[in-house]
């Protein structure tokens, strides 16, 4: 990738972080029904994908999401870019609300909102030249730039560190990186504000991972404009995001800027996660070992999530409280400015290793029998 | 599942009834009086309005369509030919029979027909099939696919005249082919059918065959059929048991569709060998617009596909746990 | 150390030797588009209860390496040559019905996807128990009791039930305990992992390689473990091969690898990847390029056209010219000098590590 590339004049910075924000969430509720019922097929329950989030973002800034499968950050993602329509809540971008905004309404916002998605291969049209594809919402949005589409493109294309040349190529002509730039380069043809990036990175393999996360930082820095980042891999979020939402079960249990929550997470959940990443130990001294926390079993399902606090079937210190009321996600005392939880008994503000491992998993704590874990949480 | 297999019995109800009032409709809609045909040469406008009223032909189609439905469920004393118990069609124009019993006749001749090729391209074509799949690559594999291609590209109504001009007319070799009743003379039934049962089964072997390579040789792909060879079971029982389950799917959706419309009537194959099936009877019906006739084969017919649908679906439930325990 | 190359020799008795030993393997297959050399001139050996860690990108032979030992690959299509020695016993030319008594019995695989690789269409206990019953002769009942033990040791909860289920019943990470059952139904000398925690959620994935490295505690199995993920080999593995392009570029302890990398691609993979506390300020440092095709793989070393270093090695064009050779033991297949190697990765790619 050429780093050294000239770029077309940044547009003027907007407001910056403390500005009026770009895009505010709240309550944002999207259920997906789940069909059944005899004799005739009806509605019998909803899968709750995402149930009551609340996201703002600011201009020119980078907001990350992280979560397991199943947690509705993908689903928040596609709300956010207005791909489907919110069950509840309001989306409101630059002071105008969009959440139920029909096509006609949602026309000049298209533009300004752009998705990447996951797969480099599915999300391009095979029978489609790459010029095309570039161009393809400059056309829709009848935009004729300055010099011809053609030749925005063409800058597009060096922008994202292709050849121009390759204008005429098809996307199998392209390894999987250079499929993930093609779609970086459509994402900016419009000059977006806000970029929703579902998992850009991780069907790319790690040698190619880093050239787009750089790509996308460069994007992000030099154009000024917003991301939220959605992916599952926590150290890529923390490269790439100034502040970070923890999604479990369609709801935000933590979100702060990304210092405080990689070095002082409060949630449990947060540490179980953080704690469960594989890590390459450069250091030759043991430098301060980090806690372990390994949970029992898979994230329970959306469609009957648990009561009160949805993470309290998988934790290690949830009490009767945890079952009966849900904790509101709210900044607790030794927490930063904007550091949020949602939880009732918070841990410790610290990531390194506590005295005794929590094991979970009853195979695990049996297999170590020198130290069996806490029984785990029954359901209330 | 029992819950889905009463839906699915609700829908074929639902769609075999407005199949029904599509029939009315369509054979008032055609220009064909079935008076004309039957009142013969001295034929006057009295005459066919006397058989107009006498057929019920007079009456609004909405009133001619309660009463027929009203016949197919209760039954009629109505008619002059005499009682007609439920299901009543009524009674053919063309042949003044009793149109029910007319199909119990026939049944037989399509039954026969249909069981017995389906026993040999079942045997023949899955056979060849799978040993395709199992040898696959070697001239087995090239011939079996090469020879199927061939011979599924074939038609009744050129390989059937072909085989009677052969086997029956100049080498004597087989009986002209005819139905006997089976519990009468067993060894005539059998005599019989077989030329019409060799060139049915030939087509559909050629066609099952290369169904069951590809969805053997796509099985035999799968990653849950590696595993399998990586726990160390041989290949034949991975080949049996984990491909073939699989590629049971596919075979029994098609099995079940060629199933239903053969026993509808294998119009051509009965035609051409001039065997007194359902599908004679539909050309038959057709051929004179007896409605009550047409209306009575038509609805059998889609009731065999219909009911041969639900089969193959409570057979999916048979053969993958995924449908039984949805 | 375990992955020490040492000449083939005479075939080991049970018990002395490496547990597995490839030699010089070369896989090729047939395609439409020519010839794919997946793997090109192998080695590497794996010592009893120990786990060899095999990382590398899509395309760089790992997982063909591993079908091949268990001869698992199409043999229409595929070419193979070289020494696959288990116990000294020689795979390559087994017969079909040697290596089906191995497989599953001596040598077990986990694959990546368990949703795919178990069968729809039996019982999860059903098969758990039938490699028991083929291998050990077990009757279908002391089997099927072997196999809801197995269950309960990987910790699927209330196993005696659970076995009846089938697969699609069961969550992803109970299905990947499931495939562990299976696999080590038998208690194998040696487990061959690909990929097998890659579909899974990060709490999940910690679970199931943890659970690995207890039950290979408590069983003392080998394990070859592929992955592309450089923090999961640095949990599971004692011993690290880097692949690239179908051959080792590099191999040693995890320490050593991990901590004293001594080829550029290594190099390359470490600088390219975000941990959770890396320097933020630093920008990541990608491998340029992509990874080559293996159709027309390129000429000396494969690494030359992605790699930053090759001005540096003495004689011009050595790396587009000569392949480098992967020595015996702690090596790297680099033109490139011990000494550069050292003074490189220390002035030049540490500092960059944050």
């Amino acid at each position: 990738m050429k780093e050294d590339l000239v770029l077309p004049a940044p547009r003027e910075k907007s407001a910056g972080a403390d500005g009026e924000p770009l895009l505010e969430v709240s309550g944002l509720v999207k259920h997906f029904p789940v069909k059944g019922g005899f004799p005739i097929r009806r509605t019998v329950g909803a899968v709750q994908a995402v149930d009551g989030v609340d996201i703002t973002v600011h201009a020119g800034e980078s907001f990350g999401l992280v979560g397991e499968s199943g947690c509705g950050k993908s689903t928040t993602g596609r709300l956010i870019a207005r791909l489907l329509e919110p069950t509840g809540g309001t989306i409101t971008y630059r002071g105008q609300d969009i959440s139920h905004a029909n096509r006609k309404q949602l026309a000049p916002i298209r533009s300004e909102i752009q998705m990447i998605f996951q797969d480099p291969y599915s999300s391009l049209n095979p029978r489609q030249t790459v010029g095309k594809i570039i161009s393809g919402p400059m056309e829709i949005n009848g935009i004729n730039p300055e010099g011809g589409r053609e030749k925005r493109v063409r800058e597009l294309l060096e922008i994202v560190g292709l050849n121009p040349e390759h204008y005429n190529r098809f996307p199998h002509e392209f390894s999987g990186g250079q499929r993930q730039r093609i779609g970086v380069a459509r994402a900016l043809a419009l000059e977006p504000k806000l970029i929703v990036a579902d998992e850009p990175v991780s069907a790319l393999d790690v040698s190619i991972q880093a050239q787009v996360v750089n790509l996308l930082q460069k994007v992000q820095r030099e154009l000024g404009i917003a991301f939220v980042f959605i992916a599952h891999d926590l150290a890529v979020v923390r490269h790439f995001s100034q502040r970070v939402a923890v999604m479990y079960l369609g709801k935000i249990i933590e979100v702060g800027d990304r210092e405080s929550i990689y070095t002082r997470p409060r949630h449990p959940y947060t540490h179980a996660l953080l704690s469960a990443v594989p890590e390459v130990n450069l250091a030759t001294d043991d430098a301060t070992a980090r806690e372990r926390i390994r949970l029992a079993g898979d994230v329970p399902s959306p469609i009957s999530p648990p009561s009160g606090c949805r993470f309290r079937t998988r934790c290690w210190k949830a009490q009767d409280k945890c079952a009966t009321e849900e904790p509101p996600l709210v900044q607790i005392s030794g927490n930063r400015e904007g550091h949020l939880t949602a939880c009732h008994f918070p841990e410790e503000p610290t990531t390194e290793a506590r005295d005794e491992d929590i094991v979970l998993d009853p195979a695990l704590a049996a297999l170590e029998e020198g130290t069996p874990g806490p029984e785990p949480a029954q359901e209330a | 599942m029992l819950r889905f297999l009463v839906r699915r019995f609700i829908g074929a109800v639902v769609i075999l009834f407005l199949l029904s009032i599509v029939t009315f409709l369509l054979f008032f809609g055609v220009p064909r009086d079935p008076a004309l045909l039957m009142c013969g040469k001295t034929c006057n406008p009295d005459s066919i309005a006397n058989i107009h009223h006498v057929l019920g032909l007079d009456k609004p189609i909405t009133e001619q369509y309660w009463i027929f439905l009203h016949n197919l469920v209760l039954g009629s004393n109505q008619f002059a030919q005499g009682p007609c118990p439920a299901p009543c069609f009524g009674y053919s124009y063309h042949t003044n029979e009793q149109v029910w019993g007319t199909l119990m006749d026939r049944l037989p001749t399509t039954v026969s027909l249909t069981l017995g090729a389906a026993v040999c391209f079942l045997i023949v074509g899955l056979g060849t099939g799978l040993l395709a799949a199992w040898r696959r690559g070697t001239l087995i594999d090239k011939t079996a696919t090469a020879g199927a291609m061939v011979i599924s590209s074939l038609q009744i109504y050129f390989l059937g005249p072909l085989a009677l001009a052969i086997l029956v007319y100049q080498t004597h070799w087989f009986d002209k082919p005819a139905y006997n009743d089976f519990t009468q003379d067993p060894a005539s039934w059998f005599t019989g059918l077989i030329i019409p049962w060799v060139i049915l089964s030939t087509i559909f072997a050629a066609q099952y065959t290369r169904m069951a390579r590809s969805s053997m040789i796509e099985q035999l792909q799968e990653e849950h059929v590696r595993t399998a060879r990586a726990k160390g079971m041989s290949r034949g029982y991975v080949f049996f048991r984990y491909a073939w389950r699989g590629s049971l799917i596919p075979i029994v959706t098609i099995f079940g569709i060629d199933l239903g419309s053969l026993f509808g009537g294998a119009i051509i194959t009965e035609y051409t060998f001039g065997l007194p099936g359902l599908g004679n009877l539909a050309v038959q019906s057709v051929f004179f617009s007896d409605l009550p006739l047409l209306l009575g084969v038509m609805l059998f017919s889609a009731s065999m596909i219909l009911l041969f649908n639900i089969i193959v679906d409570a057979a999916y439930a048979f053969i993958d746990p995924r449908v039984r325990l949805s | 150390m375990t992955t020490l190359t040492k000449e083939a020799g005479a075939p080991n008795p049970a018990g002395t030797g490496p547990l597995l030993s490839v030699r010089d393997l070369h896989v090729s297959f047939k395609t439409e588009d020519g010839v794919v050399r997946a793997v090109d001139g192998l080695s590497f050996d794996v010592e009893r209860g120990r786990t060899l860690g095999i990382v590398g990108e899509s395309g760089s032979g790992k997982s063909v390496t591993n079908l091949t030992i268990l001869g698992l690959h199409n043999p229409m299509f595929t070419t193979v040559e070289g020494e696959i020695l288990l116990d000294g016993r020689e795979l390559t030319t087994a017969r079909e019905s040697e290596l089906e008594k191995l497989r599953g019995n001596k040598v077990a695989m986990i694959f990546q996807d368990p949703l795919t690789a178990l069968s729809p269409y039996y019982t999860v206990g059903r098969q758990i128990a039938e490699p028991y019953m083929k291998h050990i002769g077990a009757s279908k009942k002391e089997a099927w009791a072997r196999a809801v033990e197995m269950l309960g040791k990987v910790g699927i909860p209330n196993p005696r039930e659970r076995a009846k289920e089938y697969p699609h019943q069961f969550s992803g990470g109970m299905r990947q305990r499931a495939m562990i059952a299976m696999a080590l139904v038998c208690d194998p000398d040696l487990l061959i992992a690909d990929e097998p925690t890659t579909a899974l959620d990060v709490t999940v994935q910690a679970q199931i390689l943890d659970l690995l490295k207890d039950l290979q505690q408590e069983f003392g199995t080998g394990i070859v473990f592929i992955t592309h993920d450089l923090g999961v080999i640095a949990d599971m593995a004692d011993d690290i091969m880097v692949m690239y392009a179908g051959g080792a570029v590099e191999r040693g302890t995890t320490d050593e690898v991990l901590r004293a990398p001594r080829h550029p691609y290594t190099w390359g993979l470490l600088n390219s990847m975000p941990r959770l506390d890396s320097d933020l300020a630093a920008q990541l440092s990608p491998i340029p390029g992509s990874p080559p095709s293996l159709l027309t793989p390129p000429s000396g070393c494969r690494f030359h056209p992605r790699c930053t270093f090759q001005e540096r090695v003495e004689g011009t064009g050595r790396c587009v010219r000569e392949r480098p050779l992967l020595a015996p033991d702690r090596a790297s297949a680099c033109h490139l000098t011990e000494e550069q190697k050292r003074t490189i990765f220390i002035e030049e790619i540490k500092p960059r590590l944050g």
